[in-house]
């Protein structure tokens, strides 16, 4: 919009500078709290502006043991096995959901509406809802503290199989029918037209589904008894509740920053096919 | 290289029979026109001839193999969409080499054969881009040139000019001709469009709710159109069609007016060209004039018989207009008129 109206933009900057104080002060907070020492934390009032401690800091809590009474792995270990099992959930849930619409849209066997519909209804069941049955599968086949514990039983989903399904829909039948006289296999058909077609989408739902991943608290909270296991967003929440001890919030923070810089890292990096996914109209 | 034989052909879905009993034979190096209107099953005959649907009954022969079975890919055909069905995603060097890299052909193989096919298209200068960077009448060559790298025995084309303007398609009609005969290769080609159906094609079917019409030459069907259906559908304003009386030998049209011609035959349609009603000042058949279409080189006079209101379209040499209400004369050579039998639509000798 073209318009000059001084009151206007001076409204709108500062709703907009509002918002980003409302959105960046807690994220300040974290960094300057990763900046000074343990002792400096626990005065009042809290610092606002960064101390000298943040090398220092970020050494003892990437390699450090000392986060709390109990012997933790150190944050590097627990960083890698969220990613670990981050990844694990994207690729898993992209893979699986890609060939179970592949199949629901491009073949007809009998029953296809039925799975579609089973696999649709698994919607009302999140792990929330079946986390003892899954447990006790889980822990019956000795997944307890591993990496497969953490993801496989997030794996299957309804929503990136239904996305999927739609994305296929749109595609013309003609791309198909031309695939097949120029002598393609379905397999080859998925691999070199659905595939590269789905491009942008798959990397919508990556970034979703990793950034799920990565947040999620109550699984593995549950299968993972060994601290070597443990997740960085289960971590934090344990540094917290260190038994007789005041919270070390100079750690705490820098290990909640650390925990950030993933998410982010996948949200920037993935940002301009996310984008290309939204302008781009051709099928 | 090779005939098309298609020996009583039937589909059906369930219990709905679209296509009824088609039988045709296609030349060596002929281009066979579908043409009807939409919903007349002429996609449908085609994608069998294609593979693409399958065949209830009947059969279809390419070569002298029958294809019933095959898949698209074994049938050594090539086929031109309505939507041209590029792979966004690549080049248009890729594109036309998409079915050959399939088929494990050399690489320079490949590269010889799509150069090939872009020169004969013009396409050189856009082999590194993508579909979506050409235009609608590029995309419609890419298309072909998919289409001719296979080098295969047939071509079939869905309606390839559909989504083009005017212009364009007058243009690219002429190019698929051009083409068709330097390669020589055998062509099925589907349209809704009479116009392009008589430029393009050696022979015409002409399709109606799943029955066939007619085979023949353009000429043969505008000159001695086999059903009330191909009449009215071949040519261009469409041939006037009455109902009247034939009796002794004379031809009673609804006001009247009678015309030597025809025998004792009771109720039949009568046709007459547009193009072939003469303004002489005495004829027989006397015109109301309403609306006058100014085309330039002629005019389209639409009117009724005088005293019915049984239209009539004409179609008058050079600049002619006149006040709505007047009256003209025409008259009409006798083998200028078609007469079909009432009930089947069938054509009558005279």
């Amino acid at each position: 919009m073209v318009e000059n109206r001084p009151i206007l933009s001076v409204v709108s900057h500062l709703v907009l500078i509002l918002g980003v104080v409302i959105v960046a002060l807690p994220i300040w907070i974290t960094f300057v709290a990763s900046t000074h020492d343990a002792v400096r934390m626990t005065q009042v009032p809290i610092p606002l502006l960064p101390g000298s401690h943040f090398v220092e800091n970020f050494k003892e809590t990437l390699f450090g043991t000392g986060l709390s009474s109990s012997a933790g792995a150190p944050v590097w270990r627990m960083l890698l096995n969220s990613m670990t099992m981050a990844l694990m959930i994207a690729f898993g849930k992209i893979s699986i959901s890609l060939i179970s619409a592949f199949a629901i849209v491009y073949f007809k066997f009998p029953f296809r509406m039925g799975f579609f519909w089973m696999i649709f209804i698994t919607l009302m069941l999140p792990v929330e809802v079946r986390i003892l049955p899954t447990f006790e599968v889980v822990a019956n086949l000795g997944m307890l503290n591993s990496y497969w514990g953490l993801s496989i039983p997030l794996i299957a989903s309804a929503t990136a199989t239904f996305m999927f399904r739609q994305v296929f829909l749109t595609i013309p039948d003609e791309m198909l029918e031309s695939a097949r006289i120029d002598g393609a296999g379905p397999m080859r058909f998925f691999w070199d037209i659905l595939i590269p077609l789905s491009r942008t989408n798959i990397a919508a739902l990556f970034v979703i589904l990793f950034i799920y991943g990565w947040n999620q608290y109550l699984w593995p909270l549950l299968i993972t008894t060994d601290s070597d296991m443990t997740t960085i967003v289960v971590s934090i929440k344990q540094m917290l509740e260190a038994a007789e001890q005041s919270p070390k919030w100079n750690i705490i923070m820098m290990t909640a920053l650390l925990a950030m810089i993933p998410p982010v890292f996948v949200v920037v990096a993935m940002q301009r096919l996310f984008v290309q996914g939204l302008t781009e109209t051709d099928k | 290289m090779a005939t098309i034989t298609l020996k009583d052909l039937v589909k059906a879905y369930g219990d709905t029979e679209v296509l009824h009993h088609v039988a045709a034979d296609i030349q060596d190096g002929e281009f066979l026109v579908i043409v009807g209107p939409s919903g007349c099953g002429k996609s449908t005959l085609l994608r069998m001839i294609a593979g693409l649907e399958t065949v209830t009954s009947g059969e279809v022969s390419i070569g002298d193999r029958m294809v019933n079975k095959l898949e698209p890919a074994d049938r050594d055909i090539a086929m031109v969409f309505q939507n041209y069905a590029l792979y966004p995603h690549m080049s248009v060097r890729e594109n036309m080499a998409y079915g050959l890299k399939i088929r494990r052909i050399d690489k320079g193989e490949i590269n010889r054969r799509v150069e090939e096919a872009a020169d004969i298209l013009e396409l050189r200068p856009y082999l590194d881009r993508k579909p979506r960077q050409l235009s609608g009448g590029q995309r419609q060559r890419v298309a072909m040139g998919r289409a001719i790298v296979r080098d295969p025995k047939v071509f079939l084309f869905d309606e390839p000019l559909s989504n083009l303007d005017a212009k364009l398609r007058v243009q690219m009609r002429l190019e698929i001709r051009k083409l068709q005969q330097k390669l020589g290769v055998t062509s099925i080609y589907v349209t809704h469009d009479q116009v392009e159906a008589m430029t393009l094609g050696d022979r015409l079917m002409v399709l109606n709710g799943g029955y066939v019409e007619q085979i023949g030459t353009p000429i043969e069907l505008y000159d001695r159109p086999a059903t009330v259906f191909v009449a009215g559908f071949i040519g261009s304003p469409a041939m006037n069609l009455i109902t009247i009386e034939a009796r002794e030998n004379q031809l009673e049209l609804p006001n009247g007016v009678r015309l030597e011609g025809g025998s004792d035959l009771g109720k039949v349609t009568l046709g007459i060209r547009p193009e072939h009603l003469e303004s002489d000042g005495t004829g027989l058949i006397r015109v109301t004039a309403q609306l006058f279409e100014q085309l330039g080189a002629n005019t389209l006079l639409h009117g009724v018989l005088e005293s019915t209101d049984c239209e009539i379209i004409v179609s008058l040499p050079g600049h002619v207009s006149a006040v709505a209400g007047t009256v003209m004369c025409f008259s009409v050579q006798a083998q200028n008129l078609h007469i079909f039998d009432f009930q089947t639509g069938k054509r009558i000798e005279a």
